[in-house]
């Protein structure tokens, strides 16, 4: 059961600003979900080790070979607000 | 007369090729199409018709210059809105990339333009891929061509959709879990994931990144395998994507299948799968068998494990790959605050909708200290065994054969309980999980809905699923019909 503390705990780790609404929806949703999934625990995975993609490759390397850069003002056209070629944000630190 | 939009791609090259008609009038005839059904489809989130007909432009002067032409030249296709393209928005179906131009192409779209494609616009599609219907796009629901009532499938549902109406000769999508395979079944087209790391992943906008890939729709296994022969092939940009040679695929349709080994899997006609799409199914596995392909039953036991470890694995993957959206580099920004927390967490709150708010939640929360184990960790030693199961299968069989989808066309807001729309990928989700690759075809109709047949495949085994989609096609005519407007 996820009750309205762990919404709250697992959306502070998320940075995800939620409503009034979506606390309550989310807390019984998620419930449902995971009640639902619960069915993963049966599975015996004794002596099973885990997958984390489906690749079938391992350390892929590239040759370590210089090549151009794209140029700031390129990948700053999308941002919100810059400066100088700078992306601007609130101040990090109070009292600066 | 056929109209220049129901040609198919091999036909449609072979006039370019032979002159007999120009990549401009090819081109009209789908920015006509597009006029005339997309108000009432509303497969496209932009329709880029000056860029197309530059595009057939070029084309055409490559036909008459003598120039090196390839099968796609000059053919009108749609991309998903997931896939980026330079300096065209790339908005995910997201109020967070609602004006998004990316700096550059993803390596499909490099490919596709190297070989001089028209692109005739950006498709529709569930907010950054999550979802099966097409109605969590942040901005309209796209409508299924065959019901207009009905939704399409997802989340590659406007790809699925604008081949099915005619508004492109194909198109490209993103399957997570079943993303390209459930529209097709659900259009009536063929939808093809490839496997893992047998397409770049390089600018595809990750939610899943070990479970993506990105693949074709088309109105035949022909089309299909000139769409996928267009981007396979290793990237230097996509450290997960295979070195392995890529084979012809369109010399793999022969057309025979005799004494090919196809498996049916036991665990893929659960409770809650329609009556219709069960008959349509069976009835196609007789085609094949009729065909000398040798059917007989195989057990994948892990299989009613799929959906659940899915729904922790993709979560999870997603809510530390939608992390990058916080208002700072690109996308929406909250900027009605000097605090900033809050600018970043209402930046997420107002930018994206409630699917995705709801897999991040699902994502963080598996991740998190104390759940992880019982969580990801299992879940991530469940995919091995349905890995496994997979495995054994292919030691015996050369295909397998199911359903690609529990049901036909869902009404537009028939599904509202978020599990209940999670387990439309039953019989798709356990191919992510696994890498292998997978294609829907048109199958049969059921009370005159499309029913789509899913053909699995071995990892780079597309040639031969390519292989049994097309014999497939040879005797039966579902992939011909047409919806009506």
């Amino acid at each position: 059961m996820i009750d309205r503390e762990m919404v709250q705990h697992v959306a502070k780790l998320a940075r995800l600003g939620l409503s009034e609404e979506d606390i309550e929806t989310f807390g019984s949703q998620l419930s449902v979900i995971l009640e639902n999934i619960r069915v993963l625990q049966e599975a015996d995975v004794s002596g099973v080790s885990p997958t984390a993609h489906a690749s079938r490759l391992t350390n892929i390397m590239r040759a370590d070979v210089p090549r151009p850069s794209f140029p700031p003002e390129v990948l700053l056209a999308n941002a919100p607000e810059q400066e100088d070629n700078c992306l601007k944000v609130n101040a990090v630190l109070e009292g600066e | 007369m056929t109209e220049l939009y129901e040609l198919s791609i091999s036909e449609a090259g072979e006039l370019l090729r032979q002159k007999k008609i120009s990549a401009v009038e090819l081109t009209k005839a789908h920015l006509e199409r597009i006029r005339a059904v997309e108000p009432q489809v509303r497969a496209f989130t932009l329709v880029t018709d000056e860029l197309a007909l530059q595009q057939a432009e070029e084309a055409d002067r490559r036909f008459a210059s003598g120039e090196q032409v390839f099968p796609l030249t000059g053919i009108p296709l749609a991309i998903k809105d997931v896939i980026c393209t330079k300096d065209i928005t790339t908005t995910c179906g997201s109020r967070m990339l609602e004006h998004f131009k990316p700096p550059y192409d993803a390596t499909v779209m490099k490919r596709l333009n190297a070989q001089g494609i028209v692109m005739v616009g950006k498709t529709n599609m569930d907010e950054f891929a999550m979802g099966s219907s097409t109605e969590h796009s942040a901005f309209f629901p796209t409508h299924n061509p065959w019901d207009l009532e009905r939704a399409p499938g997802g989340s590659s549902g406007g790809s699925a959709a604008a081949v099915a109406a005619g508004m492109a000769m194909g198109a490209y999508g993103s399957d997570t879990g079943g993303s390209i395979r459930q529209p097709a079944s659900l259009c009536n087209v063929v939808g093809l994931k490839p496997t893992y790391g047998r397409v770049s992943r390089f600018g595809l906008v990750a939610f899943g990144s070990s479970l993506d890939q990105i693949g074709p729709f088309a109105r035949s296994a022909r089309d299909a395998a000139l769409l996928l022969q267009a981007i396979a092939g290793h990237d230097s940009w996509d450290g997960t994507s295979s070195p392995n040679p890529v084979p012809d695929y369109d010399t793999a349709l022969s057309g025979a299948i005799k004494g090919l080994k196809i498996g049916v899997p036991d665990e893929y006609w659960v409770e809650g799968t329609q009556p219709g799409v069960v008959k349509a199914v069976r009835e196609g596995i007789e085609r094949l068998r009729e065909l000398g392909a040798e059917v007989s039953p195989v057990s994948l036991p892990y299989t009613k494990y799929g959906v659940s470890a899915y729904y922790i694995i993709a979560p999870a993957e997603a809510s530390a790959n939608l992390a990058r959206y916080d208002g700072v580099k690109y996308g929406y920004s909250y900027r009605d605050t000097g605090e900033m927390w809050e600018a970043m967490e209402k930046t997420r709150q107002y930018g994206f909708g409630p699917e995705v708010k709801r897999r991040i939640m699902l994502g963080t929360y598996a991740l998190s200290a104390g759940y992880y184990d019982a969580y990801y960790k299992q879940a991530e030693k469940v995919r091995t065994l349905i890995t496994r199961d997979f495995e054994q299968a292919f030691e015996r069989f050369d295909a397998l054969v199911s359903p690609a989808s529990p049901t036909v066309a869902f009404r537009i807001g028939e599904i509202s309980d978020p599990y209940q729309m999670y387990l439309q990928d039953v019989f798709t989700i356990p191919a992510n999980l696994a890498g292998i690759c997978g294609v829907s075809i048109p199958g049969g109709f059921s009370e005159g809905l499309p029913v789509g047949l899913q053909l699995l495949g071995p990892a780079f085994g597309e040639d031969t699923i390519l292989q049994v989609a097309d014999a497939f096609e040879r005797v039966t005519d579902f992939h011909t019909r047409w919806p009506e407007f």
